[in-house]
């Protein structure tokens, strides 16, 4: 087949997998041009720098943990909590502010792993459930710290690093935000090609296999679940902090299940699934508000069953070729399954 | 010599229903061993019960002759247990490759790697590259598995278990559902297995049993019914009669 010995090819073939491809480039080039080309979106590309960082988190639990969660609110919840009382009490500086947020979030998910490593599916879901309706209470009962039903305000925010102010139009906000999203990405995408996400992967396909391969999941969904909350709390202190107010909503039920409804509309287990989904989502929604302003639910929820029911795999282009030809019969090129993985 | 898997006592009751009855087996390292037995004699439930998918009601489990009956399934793994499964149990949307660099890194210890790509393992690669082309499996490894051929699959199954260096292969019907015109060539790879590899073989073909096993224990109704030599097996009246009766 090839004049190259097997273990070059075997090398060759997983640095290719693992290699960023020309739409990766497109995308971010994109998302950074319109920092500038677009100088009156900038609050609405921040909501979806945010959106999209809270459901790649969501994507490494429930697209390489395998974990299905209808409460990761509560690390989004309890980041952009720690965010905003972190800049009344202890600094204003928002990268110390957002890595203890961080932390602090990675925490209580570290806490709550435990919880989800046993059980069917249903009762994972339902303790990830259970437990974001502790926290929404435990926030709105404890109103001497988190203000209640009033939520945060007064928040101020110093410029990052010393350097950089946030303006009114929320440019600043909004690199700042893709900037973390930028580095999440780059670091979670380094996790998934690196044996560990191999594995991973491995546990969710066929969990029978993998413990027959000596894999012993439970420590590593702790780890990948405590990063996938690390990322959740980021993505809310990104909120505090852009947004300088916390409202109790950002520990609500409707943002786990909104969140979940993105990485479904953009695709589980590729991490890109999330961003693409909050764009979709954000505009989608931005745009049938207007058209429809009381409507717009109704059109997402038409295009989500769509979506379900026909199948991301005939609507993803790259797989759309792949499945045409395994129904028409023609055997695939050799060649071309390499070119057309997915990142 | 210390058996390379044993069994003493085996006993596993759902209810009232025993399922496997006293079972003590004893197989020597190298051994080409044939577990057979009637559809519903209990061989699938040893099975279990030796990799730890099932815990037994008593009885103990030796493997080198260090007690694993306590042990989980992936301790067991690392002690040089293996399996294949009846039907196929692979990462489908991985390629072959993947899937044999994830077995041959684990038995590494580099599952836990974090930070390192997956390519920069070409000590991993390697190996699985070498075992893929020993399977024939190399001018596929870089296709996604669920589109491969069933027997080359079926060859699939038993290189991931082969990766692991197992001392002991149980392998659960190598070549059930495997095309006729594929199937020399899965009976050639369970042939020339390492023989430093202790296999037992589960397996209704009573062809391949008897060209491949050099002893056979025979299974019924939970039972170790008889056990010994392939010609003594397949002299026996009595395993003729509840088993090689309506299978000839």
């Amino acid at each position: 087949m090839s004049p190259l010995p097997r273990q070059a090819l075997a090398s060759a073939f997983l640095r290719r997998k693992a290699r960023w491809k020309p739409l990766e480039y497109g995308f971010w080039i994109l998302a950074l041009g319109a920092a500038f080309a677009l100088p009156s979106q900038q609050l609405l590309l921040s909501e979806i720098a945010i959106l999209a960082l809270f459901a790649m988190s969501l994507d490494l639990i429930v697209g390489y943990a395998g974990i299905l969660s209808l409460g990761h609110a509560a690390f989004f919840g309890v980041g952009a909590y720690a965010a905003g009382l972190l800049s009344l009490h202890l600094t204003a500086e928002p990268l110390t502010g957002l890595i203890l947020s961080g932390a602090i979030a990675g925490l209580l998910g570290l806490a709550t792993s435990y919880l989800v490593l046993r059980g069917s599916d249903l009762t994972k879901l339902m303790t990830t459930f259970g437990v974001s309706m502790l926290i929404s209470e435990a926030a709105n009962q404890a109103a001497w710290l988190t203000g209640g039903a009033d939520g945060l305000s007064g928040i101020l925010i110093d410029p990052i690093a010393g350097l950089f102010e946030f303006d009114l139009f929320g440019q600043t906000g909004y690199l700042y935000c893709l900037t973390v999203l930028f580095a999440a990405l780059v670091i979670a995408r380094r996790i998934v090609h690196a044996p560990f996400g191999l594995s991973l992967k491995a546990i969710k396909r066929n969990s029978r296999r993998a413990a027959m391969l000596g894999i012993s999941p439970n420590r590593r969904i702790v780890v990948i679940y405590t990063l996938s909350a690390v990322y959740a709390g980021f993505a809310g202190a990104l909120l505090t902090q852009t947004t300088s107010f916390v409202s109790p909503d950002v520990l609500a039920f409707h943002r786990s299940a909104d969140v979940l409804l993105v990485l479904v509309l953009g695709g589980v287990g590729y991490l890109y699934g999330g961003v693409i989904g909050a764009v979709i989502f954000t505009v989608l929604r931005a745009w049938l508000s207007v058209v429809t302003p009381q409507y717009w639910m109704f059109w997402i929820g038409l295009v989500l069953v769509a979506l379900v029911l026909v199948g991301r795999d005939r609507i993803n282009p790259a797989r759309l070729t792949a499945w045409v030809r395994t129904k028409t019969g023609r055997a695939a090129p050799s060649a071309a399954p390499l070119a057309k993985e997915e990142a | 010599m210390t058996p390379a898997l044993e069994t003493r006592a085996l006993v596993k009751r759902f209810g009232g229903l025993v399922v496997t009855n006293d079972v003590s087996l004893s197989i020597r390292p190298g051994a080409r061993h044939a577990l057979i037995g009637p559809n519903g004699a209990g061989k699938t439930t040893i099975i279990n019960l030796l990799t730890g998918a099932l815990t037994p009601s008593s009885g103990r489990i030796l493997i080198g002759g260090e007690d694993i009956t306590e042990a989980s399934p992936f301790a067991r793994v690392k002690k040089g247990m293996a399996r294949t499964f009846q039907i196929n149990q692979l990462f489908d949307d991985l390629t072959p490759l993947e899937s044999m660099v994830l077995a041959v890194g684990e038995r590494l210890g580099h599952g836990t790697r974090f930070w390192r790509s997956l390519a920069s393992d070409s000590q991993a690669a390697a190996e699985a590259a070498d075992i893929l082309e020993r399977f024939r499996l190399a001018d596929v490894m870089c296709l996604p598995t669920r589109g491969l051929p069933y027997g080359k699959q079926r060859l699939l199954e038993i290189a991931l278990a082969i990766a692991l260096k197992p001392k002991v292969l149980l392998l659960d019907e190598p070549a059930a559902g495997v095309p006729e015109e594929d199937r020399h060539e899965v009976l050639a790879i369970v042939r020339d297995l390492p023989s430093d590899v202790t296999v037992v073989l589960i397996e209704h073909d009573m062809d391949l049993v008897f060209s491949f096993a050099d002893r056979i224990s025979v299974l019924a109704a939970g039972r170790l019914f008889a056990e010994g030599s392939v010609a003594e097996i397949s002299r026996d009246p009595e395993v003729k009669a509840i088993y090689l009766g309506d299978a000839a």
